[in-house]
């Protein structure tokens, strides 16, 4: 099931993404306003709000047969929160799937390059700091699906 | 004078029950063993001349059955906690029973329990609507395949339907229907619920022996699905003509299982409640297997703790095992001295307490950066103040508040339960005769069952 090169986005059969805080984060907002904007850029979005686990995040993409899935975190506790999620996607047979984070990641005033490393090596294709406009995930999502996944680990 | 004349073929009593919707009276009621193994004619024609009264008038005969091991029915779907408790909760809804479920890959061991348990009905679903196809298609290939001959009905992602149809083309008994699962946020089991009675009709009341009664009756829908209407229509009333009772919940104690109905919203009560999981239906059945008065008793009291129902009762342990292997050795036994009594109803308190926490939604407390947060999976039923029993030894006297107390929520408690309910009791045990009278005569069974379910007074059980 890799991301399929033929279907471009905003066509009648529009790419669907998961989307959802990770964890016991109950930030509401920010998930919101990402709904709106990928709603908005014809993708076929499946919020599942806040405080959601890996498992549900991996049972919506099967069942939804999403191309995308797309975490924030914002209270700082994302890497645990994280750990171990590609290879939970690799048991679970969406070893393809597009996997986006963003947010405020990790405590503290970390660098960016180091987190994006962190997470680039846990398996993630896309790592976004924090204050990233959402159309820069837009733009790389339409550009990820048009041309093949990223490589992940 | 209007008269209809309703009867359920249970799987061990045929009972019937005249009523006339003209004055809205329940005339009479009677029983006899079910006798579907030979004919079910005889068992209904003992019970009907068992009727006290003479059965002229009457506009039409409409029966219920759950004969014949129920309408039992295995549900595949692909994620358990998604697609596959939808189809469960669609099958509950149209009175099914669910003997097994499948998720994922169909495996060559579910095939062969599959021929096994040979089920009435396998509802196929599996995916959103645009979304996974290649589960539903596979495990269609493979139920072709290995059973070819299971009624099934498909209710799973539109977009794999062409080629669903394909699979399964030249099948009389396969049957299309919309998915009960459109998206992650919907359930839509109306059109699933809806088939099942179709296959019910067609093809099951045949299978079952029910057709012998069609020279004299109309067979419409599997018991617990008439009592499922029965209980959201007393909810819901009938629009513009006559108010129901709200949101409610009601336990009916079998002897093998024993079936939990509420008609309610249940959504968080609080700000800093999240809600998790599936949406559940508004009216909504479960099904508790081992939660019985006889044939499952033992289960009951492994689930309920032996010890603590005793504590709670002032009974000996000893005198309650021995109970419990009389009536699953003779499950028509009927209580029969004082202590045999206090026995029952404490038993039946502890399924009782059992069935409907499984049945509400659960609240888990959790602690994040913003401070205690509670996470409900489930309905909440907290705000409903209408509990009913039916069933069981409810009707004796004092019973019904001791058993029904167990449905509400003790302090502490997970199971988000009914806080401060009342407490009404189906006397007559007419829930499933108003079911079939519902569809006909909406107001009269309504009426019915205002008069005949009794609120239970405060001082019982003291």
């Amino acid at each position: 099931m890799a991301a399929s090169e033929e279907t471009p986005v905003q066509m009648a059969d529009p790419a669907t993404i998961v989307l959802g805080v990770i964890g016991a984060d109950c930030h509401a907002v920010g998930n919101k306003i990402l709904e709106h904007v990928f709603r908005g850029a014809g993708f076929n979005v499946v919020n599942l709000g806040v405080m959601v686990s890996q498992e549900e995040f991996i049972a919506a993409a099967i069942e939804t047969n999403a191309q995308a899935i797309v975490v924030s975190s914002l209270y700082g506790h994302g890497e645990i929160d994280c750990r171990g999620f590609r290879e939970s996607c690799i048991e679970a047979g969406i070893q393809d799937i597009l996997l986006y984070v963003g947010g405020n990641l990790v405590v503290g005033k970390t660098d960016f390059a180091a987190v994006e490393k962190i997470f680039r090596d846990m398996g993630f294709d896309r790592v976004f700091p924090p204050g990233t406009d959402p159309l820069d995930g837009v733009a790389s999502l339409r550009k990820d699906l048009a041309g093949g996944s990223a490589s992940h680990a | 004078m209007p008269r209809y004349l309703l009867a359920d073929i249970g799987s061990t009593f045929t009972k019937v029950c005249l009523v006339d919707t003209a004055t809205v009276e329940a005339l009479a009621t009677s029983s006899a063993p079910t006798t579907i193994a030979s004919d079910v004619n005889a068992g209904f024609d003992a019970a009907l001349e068992k009727m006290p009264v003479p059965l002229d008038g009457i506009e039409a005969t409409l029966v219920c059955s759950s004969a014949a091991g129920g309408l039992q029915i295995a549900a595949v779907g692909l994620v358990p906690e998604l697609t596959l408790q939808a189809a469960k909760y669609a099958a509950l809804g149209a009175g099914g029973k669910v003997i097994r479920t499948f998720s994922y890959l169909l495996t060559g061991e579910d095939l062969q329990a599959l021929r096994d348990l040979k089920p009435d009905i396998v509802l196929l679903s599996g995916g959103t609507d645009g979304g996974n196809t290649q589960y539903i298609l596979q495990n269609a290939r493979l139920l072709q395949e290995r059973l070819p001959s299971i009624p099934l009905i498909v209710a799973g992602n539109r977009a794999a339907e062409d080629e669903l149809r394909e699979v399964f083309r030249g099948r009389p008994d396969v049957f299309f229907t919309r998915n009960v699962m459109p998206d992650l946020h919907t359930l839509n089991l109306e059109p699933a619920r809806e088939q099942i009675r179709n296959v019910f009709l067609d093809r099951i009341v045949l299978a079952k022996g029910l057709s012998k009664l069609q020279a004299r009756a109309q067979v419409v829908m599997p018991t617990p699905e008439a009592v499922l209407r029965a209980v959201s229509l007393l909810s819901a009333g009938v629009e513009g003509r006559a108010p129901g009772m709200g949101e409610l919940l009601m336990v009916d104690i079998g002897g093998a299982t024993t079936d939990v109905y509420s008609c309610a919203a249940g959504q968080p009560e609080s700000a800093a409640t999240i809600l998790k999981g599936l949406p559940e239906p508004f009216n909504k059945r479960t099904v508790e297997a081992d939660i019985g008065m006889r044939h499952t008793l033992r289960y009951l009291l492994e689930e309920a703790g032996l010890e603590r129902l005793c504590a709670e009762s002032g009974l000996e342990p000893d005198a309650v095992r021995q109970w419990a292997d009389l009536v699953t050795a003779e499950p028509r036994r009927v209580p029969a001295t004082s202590q045999e009594r206090a026995i029952d109803v404490a038993c039946a308190r502890a399924g009782c307490g059992v069935a409907v926490a499984r049945h509400c939604g659960k609240l888990e407390e959790t602690y994040t950066a913003a401070g205690k947060l509670y996470i409900q999976q489930g309905k909440d039923l907290g705000s409903v103040k209408t509990v009913i029993g039916s069933g069981g030894p409810l009707a004796w006297a004092g019973a019904a508040r001791t058993i029904l107390e167990a449905t509400g929520r003790r302090p502490g408690e997970a199971a988000l339960k009914p806080r401060a309910p009342s407490f009404y009791m189906d006397e007559r045990y007419l829930m499933w005769a108003m079911g079939l009278l519902a569809e006909r005569e909406p107001r009269a069974a309504l009426a019915l069952m205002r008069k005949h379910i009794v609120k239970v007074c405060e001082e019982d059980g003291d």
